[in-house]
């Protein structure tokens, strides 16, 4: 631990170096502190998704999900509380509660149930394990038609990032590689859509939606956010390094252009088609308002319009929502701890997102 | 089984559908020549800009103009300007309760607050994270990714992650009372929620505006501070002499990127407080989706003028954007 730390937080100057400047702490206070608040508000709430739901109503709550243990015991139809119990002679036994009368509690051995042990309630303190309530997870399958919200989601997530790879890449290859009449006002056309967002056109392409008779449909969702001006640029600044001479040869070799944009050009921006790609399924997995609009029948729900409406709900069953959240969460940490740099690379090079 | 001969098996039905396509698009480049291809290619982008993008911007304008409830335009009938007038018709400008459309004010107010304290708070939090990061650091790519992690998560999720936290039993009251503090509602209260939207929303987006400053950073030449040092410059004339000069076309980027970004704030916001306690954190998108969607009192017409205006003020800040960039490129090329 001392050496790890050591490695961690050795200077690049060398062994000993310049000693520490006030500095070196800021620095160190500012990244610790920034571990703890970005990643700490995910991980309580993946802790949190594993309670029970009277777990979750504790106050102070505990870190790691408890339960209080129950018995059976002979004599009494319902299971029944275990606690730690202080006796008179200090000594402490596992004692089952009965019923509780004021401040005292008529507990009984769960060995030896015959005999009723009166303790203040002061005295006992609940008997509790680690446990995790995979339920949370298992049940809202069945009571939410979670499947179904969540076979949506990759269904719009999937569907939505192939169109955009294709109609993108087909876009940028004109853009990038012809020259032709028009093809300013189509760059212009372009940047044009990079002004128009959904909340300013949310009314009037609604209406072009249920006109098209795409609105409670998935295709409703997918259509109007595949042709990205994002997408376009980081293919065309990418195509636009791809060699004319490799074009060229291949018309001599009497290749169509089709088989061009497909066998030679396509395959040599495959590194910025991957970006794309993985811009495309944050941005779709993640897409809220458009589909909170489009969709209102609850079987065609995202998962992320699906958590927000069992979220608003008066009677918020946490313990689903907060598993529910977890799961969604899945794919985008997956995205995040194994195709991090592409992404951080692919802002830090366009400075678009 | 190899990795090529696994792809090779993957590949196999697409590349037989691209041979099937192949052959009609042939005749189709023989009869429209080269030029024809290219409008091609181009055609199913265009197609797709047009009817979900261009078209709805220029309805928009025809449905400001309209009245009623319904959707679909034959159904609606002409009002003129009468749309922008109710939305401009108060008694006095700077109170929203005097006004006919006291949402819509209340929201525009809102908004311009959330705007300015969350761009603000953001860039200097994220120029500090990225001043940081930009130093000697072990595993630097490491505390990158870390300040970066909330950027990729859901609005959804982190609506509900803070909504979790700032409840009554949650985390924040848990902290507090291990200093002696009570438990308290903070979601009930009016300035606590608004100062909660300006939070989560700044720990939801930093990441991203961080990675692109430090980017800004790294391009600083090394020998510009190596010069500094010799010169025995002190730290904080290096910063305002060198960093911040060279920093700042990047840092304009980033100021007017946030500031679109923040006027359109929605998701996040609407599942952490749905607009409330009141109308304490309603903002413009909210007001627009409510107004044309989601209220019994629907009225897209008005919904549509609402837009047009909050679309004006992004249309000011892209052009800044796009003039910025401009600029900053150029300055790179010299």
């Amino acid at each position: 631990m001392g050496a790890a730390a050591r490695f961690i937080l050795r200077r690049k100057g060398g062994p000993g170096g310049r000693g520490w400047h006030w500095t070196d702490i800021v620095t160190w206070v500012w990244l610790i502190g920034g571990l703890v608040i970005m990643f700490g508000p995910a991980v309580w709430l993946t802790f949190s998704s594993f309670k029970t739901p009277a777990a979750l109503n504790e106050f102070p709550p505990s870190i790691l999900p408890y339960v209080t243990s129950q018995a059976t015991v002979e004599g009494y139809d319902k299971p029944l509380q275990l606690y730690d119990a202080k006796m008179p002679d200090g000594s402490t036994r596992v004692l089952a509660e009965v019923r509780r009368i004021g401040i005292m509690a008529q507990m009984v051995d769960p060995k030896a149930p015959g005999e009723i042990i009166r303790v203040n309630i002061n005295d006992r303190t609940p008997v509790r394990s680690v446990s995790f309530a995979t339920e949370n997870y298992t049940e809202p399958f069945v009571h939410f038609d979670f499947l179904r919200y969540l076979w949506n989601s990759v269904f719009v997530t999937v569907v939505a990032t192939l169109i955009t790879l294709i109609v993108n890449s087909m876009a940028a290859f004109a853009l990038s590689k012809y020259e032709f009449r028009g093809r300013n006002l189509a760059m212009l056309i372009i940047l044009a859509t990079l002004m128009v967002p959904l909340s300013v056109i949310m009314v009037p392409l609604y209406s072009i939606i249920s006109t098209l008779g795409m609105f409670n449909s998935l295709w409703g969702v997918i259509l109007p956010t595949v042709a990205t001006p994002t997408g376009v640029f980081i293919l065309r600044q990418y195509m636009l390094t791809i060699p004319d001479e490799l074009i060229d040869a291949a018309r001599m070799d009497k290749a169509s252009e089709w088989q061009i944009y497909w066998r030679i050009v396509l395959p040599l921006t495959a590194p910025a088609l991957a970006v794309l790609a993985i811009f495309s399924v944050v941005w779709r997995w993640n897409d809220f308002l458009w589909p909170l609009i489009v969709l209102s029948r609850r079987e065609l729900y995202t998962l992320q319009v699906g958590l927000s409406i069992y979220s608003g709900e008066l009677n918020v069953q946490w313990h689903f929502i907060l598993a529910m959240t977890v799961v969604t969460m899945i794919p985008v940490v997956l995205v995040f701890i194994f195709l991090q740099r592409f992404i951080t690379t692919g802002i830090a090079g366009t400075g678009l997102k | 089984m190899t990795k090529t001969a696994f792809s090779s098996l993957l590949m196999a039905p697409v590349n037989a559908l691209m041979r099937i396509v192949d052959a009609p698009l042939r005749r189709l480049q023989k009869a429209t020549g080269i030029s024809g291809m290219a409008a091609f290619f181009l055609a199913p982008n265009m197609l797709i800009f047009g009817i979900f993008v261009l078209l709805p911007l220029v309805i928009n304008f025809v449905y400001s103009m309209t009245g009623g409830t319904a959707f679909f335009l034959s159904e609606r009938s002409f009002v003129g300007g009468e749309q922008y007038a109710r939305l401009f018709s108060c008694v006095d400008y700077l109170d929203p309760m005097s006004c006919q459309e006291d949402a819509f004010w209340t929201a525009v107010g809102n908004t311009f607050w959330f705007v300015l304290l969350q761009v603000s708070l953001m860039i200097l939090a994220s120029l500090v994270t990225a001043l940081i990061l930009n130093r000697d650091l072990v595993a630097r790519s490491f505390w990158r990714a870390v300040f970066f992690f909330p950027v990729l998560l859901s609005p959804v999720v982190v609506g509900l992650i803070w909504k979790w936290i700032l409840q009554r039993q949650g985390l924040l009251n848990y902290i507090l009372y291990q200093f002696g503090a009570e438990p308290y509602s903070w979601l009930t209260d009016r300035t606590w929620t608004f100062a909660a939207t300006i939070g989560v929303s700044i720990w939801a987006h930093m990441g991203l505006y961080t990675l692109i400053l430090l980017a800004g950073l790294q391009a600083i030449p090394k020998d510009l501070y190596e010069a500094a040092e010799m010169d025995g410059t002190r730290p904080a004339r290096v910063f305002w002499r060198i960093t911040l000069p060279l920093l700042a076309p990047n840092l304009l980027v980033v100021v007017v990127l946030a500031l679109i970004k923040a006027v359109q704030v929605f998701d996040e916001v609407y599942v952490l407080t749905g607009g409330g306690p009141g109308t304490s954190t309603l903002y413009l998108t909210q007001y627009i989706y409510e107004t044309g969607f989601a209220s019994a009192l629907r009225n897209p017409g008005l919904a549509a003028a609402a837009s047009i205006l909050m679309g004006l003020v992004l249309v000011v800040l892209t052009l800044l954007q796009l003039g910025v960039g401009r600029r900053s490129e150029n300055k790179g090329k010299r």
